[in-house]
């Protein structure tokens, strides 16, 4: 069945759009839900050490105040390290908030207060003081970089830097042209429009409904389930819009943790919502000290590349990332050099971020590039692409979709490269100075194991659905475009659910990988709907298109027409109502992917 | 936390309030009182709400002055025709300062009683000679790089935030307030307080007093004026250094120069002898070198924070080049053009 494209790749007005502007969709704490109360986390005042001693009294004093939760009240939960390690888990044991007395990061969560309303859990809050004994806290990544060590458990589906090539002590010792320098980029924080929030509408002690600030429905969901050890079918989570992730929304954070005791322990539902500030206390982009040395030729082709990082991690977790290994992906060199440590601080655990690993590395790399051309005397540009890279060194393999020699040329072309001056503080605009320069990025195009559902429905439209978030990168819109375009109809004519641990399976969403493997699931549950629609319709009674071969016939304007006569002719509703049991039907991502990506993934949950 | 909230009638009525209240706090844009209520930093029992006040006109006096009432918005000011072309000083620093959001929120009386974003007076878990008199400082030893290196006392070392503050006291602003004794005038200068030992006092405005209005001189420095504004990212940050210079020429000569420094002290900065001691020289790099030696010379860093005299150095050439030249810093559209 072959497809003219209606509508992929051309403009259209985002899916989510109205909602979003009309304030009708719902972010994780925007959900009206009867009977809520409200959580306001305490964030530690010290780095590291231990709390001697809790002051709540005058807290649970205040009326309207339903519990106080902190190390001397929580519930029992999981304990297993595993049962907290979701999919995007690096090695090691995930922070738990009340465990203990004992403090590893500033802000680290020291009391959850629960009220009627959210100004009296917010003023309750003020009133818990806290006495700590403050241990000596590390947190400087520079004083303690001779602390750095190779991470015994590599994290999976990163693994370790890539292996040396060739003989760079060689080529450095040799080399006509080279430069050498130390990067350092700092601890980097998400912070999204919408802060992290949980919402568990508590319908009964065997089902809660949970609003999660999540890139993963099902990520959450296992959880909640591990953790607090409920069965799959008791534990919904749904979580429709996101307002920003890039990353933050991968692993749970701590207000979900938060969120379900409470709710559970007060078998009421619960709303806890991070300030700003507390955006402050997890998940975010390491602080790295990298070096990178670049050995060329006397005309700047490339004979040795080393590169080498620093990262910071948590005391409880090595979280671990790409941060290495792209320059040898991006340049030719027969020579090259590659290691990645990390150091404790009294810090929460890094996290993915945006391009994790790639935007750090890419940084220093690139300005290195520009380094070596300034030495070599050759312009920035001419100097990427005398060392452009055809084959994947690392891999040995051709790329699947590189098209950066067409990017520099236009880029070039539309910056007008060619009035560049080369002289550093050269070009004034006014008062400003203003230079011109480039650099190149690189990301894998990844697409991972996930699956789609594809329903006609009585009214002819179409539904397709799958677990996947849209962080607001468009996914909503992609599918509905990938859906209308497969089965031949108005992209009005598409309805599509993400986000929701009840669809189809789907892993969380991150690595860029959403959008293609959600659509690639989608395109296979249409053509899978497709077969089903064609063999409803000759099979129907009273159909126009009765006993026609489903060779016969083509998709045309949401119906099914006869090739040799369009007069005969029924429309998917028809089809729809004319059929015993709904039509639906599942799809996947390329099985392809489906085996090779688990274990290139290490989706080890999925 | 509670609080009444009271709308003041008249202006009577808030000194009323404010005299019969100990702890009140007059509430207008709120832009940052809110803030501080939310941290725990401020915790007033009473919040006087004056938006309903009729002061929200900008006049031009007869000598040629402009009085701008104190709950006229930052942008109603910065975008007046009468600021934009006879003080467009003003007008740039007050673009120079927020977003359009907050500024079209923040009154004119408000701004000059913002106070200072020093990270240890916002963090309640630790001691602040401002927030909590003779807690302690703990910015001095801890993290300073935004903080004084003029006029700070072994008490404190917060920087007044504002851009607008920086503009008045070179534009000689004066300041109308309305206290239980009637009106008092003061002059931009006198307003705000250096720390000394009670650094939890900004300026000499007492509890039970109100400011009703601005007033500025008239005066034309036409296109030899320039709001420099130097901070850690080009838009929506508070100043490490920013100076507001103005000069009156002859020739090459200088007849009169006004330089105020923001970013590096309690109050915006002003040394009317070495503006003095420019008059009647050359307009040149050297001349302005000279007086930014003279402006710095009892400048003192804190630990981590030398770099701002050496900053605050070269922002006034550099300023003063500018109001030479007649070309003034340009606070909106940085793009590549």
């Amino acid at each position: 069945m072959s497809v003219t494209n209606q509508h992929i790749g051309k403009p259209a007005s985002r899916y989510d759009g109205p909602d979003k502007v009309s304030g009708r969709a719902c972010y994780a704490a925007d959900f009206v839900v009867t009977h809520l109360s409200h959580g306001v986390v305490v964030s530690s005042e010290i780095a590291v050490g231990r709390i001697a001693a809790l002051h709540l009294a005058e807290a649970q004093n205040v009326p309207g105040v339903l519990a106080i939760f902190s190390h001397l009240h929580c519930p029992p939960v999981a304990n297993a390290d595993s049962a907290y390690q979701d999919q995007a888990a690096p090695p090691g044991s995930p922070f738990r908030p009340f465990q203990d007395d004992q403090i590893r990061f500033a802000g680290q969560p020291v009391a959850l207060v629960v009220a009627e309303d959210f100004e009296t859990a917010r003023h309750a809050a003020s009133l818990i003081s806290a006495e700590y004994v403050s241990g000596h806290s590390h947190t400087n990544l520079s004083l303690a970089r001779d602390n750095a060590y190779e991470p015994a458990k590599k994290r999976a589906g990163i693994g370790g830097p890539p292996k040396q090539r060739g003989d760079t002590g060689k080529a450095f010792e040799g080399a006509d042209k080279q430069v050498a320098a130390e990067y350092r980029s700092p601890p980097e924080h998400h912070n999204p429009m919408e802060m992290h929030a949980t919402t568990v509408v508590w319908n009964s002690e065997k089902s809660l409904l949970i609003h999660d600030k999540t890139q993963g429905a099902q990520n959450s969901q296992a959880y909640v389930c591990q953790v607090f050890g409920y069965d799959e079918s008791e534990v919904v989570v749904a979580s429709p819009f996101v307002g920003g992730a890039f990353g933050s929304g991968l692993r749970p954070q701590y207000q979900l943790f938060l969120a379900v005791l409470a709710a559970r322990a007060l078998k009421r539902s619960v709303q806890v919502v991070l300030t700003r500030q507390q955006m402050f206390t997890f998940g975010h982009r390491p602080e790295t000290i990298q070096t990178v040395g670049l050995a060329s030729d006397l005309n700047g082709k490339l004979t040795g590349i080393r590169h080498s990082a620093i990262a910071a991690t948590s005391s409880f977790e090595d979280y671990q990332e790409n941060v290495v290994g792209w320059g040898e992906q991006l340049y030719e060199t027969p020579n090259a050099m590659f290691g990645y440590k990390l150091v404790k601080l009294d810090i929460y655990s890094p996290a993915d971020m945006r391009a994790p690993g790639g935007a750090l590395g890419m940084f220093a790399l690139e300005c290195a590039m520009d380094e070596l051309a300034y030495e070599v005397g050759v312009d920035p540009l001419e100097l990427r692409l005398k060392n452009y890279s055809e084959t994947d060194q690392q891999a040995g393999k051709p790329f699947s979709t590189k098209e950066l020699r067409a990017c520099y040329e236009k880029g070039a072309d539309r910056f007008g490269w060619s009035r560049r001056t080369v002289l550093p503080r050269s070009v004034r605009k006014g008062h400003e100075l203003q230079g011109m320069g480039m650099a190149s990025g690189i990301w894998e195009a990844y697409i991972v194991p996930t699956k789609a559902k594809a329903c006609l429905l009585p009214d002819g439209r179409i539904e397709v659905s799958s677990a996947m978030a849209d962080i607001g990168t468009g996914t909503y819109t992609i599918l509905s475009q990938i859906a209308a375009t497969t089965l031949h109809v108005g992209l009005d004519a598409v309805t599509v659910k993400l986000g929701d641990s009840r669809l189809p399976k789907a892993p969380i969403e991150g690595g860029s990988w959403g959008a293609a493997s959600a659509g690639t699931a989608v395109q296979a549950a249409c053509n899978a709907l497709k077969t089903l629609i064609a063999k409803a319709a000759v099979s129907a009674t009273a159909s126009p298109l009765m006993g026609t071969r489903a060779s016969d016939v083509r998709f045309e304007n949401g119906a099914l027409v006869r090739i040799d006569d369009t007069t005969k002719r029924m429309s998917y509703s028809a089809i729809a109502n004319g059929n015993a049991s709904p039509i639906e039907a599942e799809g996947s991502s390329d099985p392809y992917y489906f085996e090779t990506a688990k274990s290139m993934l290490g989706l080890k949950k999925y | 936390m509670n609080f009444d909230l009271i709308q003041a009638r008249t202006i009577g009525h808030v000194i009323e309030l404010l005299s019969a209240n100990v702890g009140a706090k007059i509430i207008a844009g709120g832009t940052n009182l809110v803030d501080l209520m939310k941290e725990n930093v401020e915790k007033p029992q009473t919040l006087v709400d004056v938006t309903r006040l009729p002061l929200n006109t900008i006049t031009e006096r007869q000598d040629g002055g402009l009085r701008i009432e104190s709950l006229v918005t930052n942008s109603d000011v910065a975008y007046h025709e009468i600021v934009m072309s006879r003080y467009p000083l003003l007008s740039s620093a007050i673009l120079a300062g927020a977003s359009p959001q907050l500024r079209n929120m923040a009154s004119t009386g408000g701004n000059l009683l913002q106070r200072t974003r020093c990270y240890y007076f916002y963090d309640t878990a630790t001691p602040c000679n401002k927030r909590v008199a003779g807690s302690g400082c703990s910015a001095i030893g801890g993290l300073n790089r935004i903080h004084a290196v003029l006029g700070a006392s072994e008490h404190c070392i917060a920087t007044h935030p504002s851009d607008m503050c920086v503009a008045l006291a070179a534009l000689d602003a004066v300041v109308y307030v309305e206290g239980p004794g009637g009106e008092r005038r003061i002059a931009f200068d006198d307003f705000h307080r250096l720390p000394g030992d009670t650094p939890h006092i900004d300026s000499v405005l007492t509890t039970s007093e109100f400011i009703t209005a601005i007033e500025i001189p008239a005066m034309d420095f036409g296109l030899n004026q320039t709001y420099l504004k130097i901070r850690d990212r080009a838009s929506y940050a508070f100043a490490l250094v920013s100076v507001a210079a103005a000069l009156e020429l002859e020739g090459d000569t200088i007849k009169s120069a006004r330089i105020a420094l923001g970013g590096v002290a309690h109050k915006p900065w002003r040394n009317r002898a070495v503006e003095e001691s420019l008059t009647g020289q050359t307009a040149n790099k050297d001349a302005f070198a000279r007086a930014a030696t003279d402006i710095l010379r009892d400048a003192r860093p804190q630990s981590g924070n030398a770099f701002k005299i050496e900053l605050a150095h070269r922002a006034i050439v550099r300023a003063l080049g500018q109001a030479a030249a007649g070309t003034p810093q340009v606070q909106s559209n940085k793009s590549f053009q």
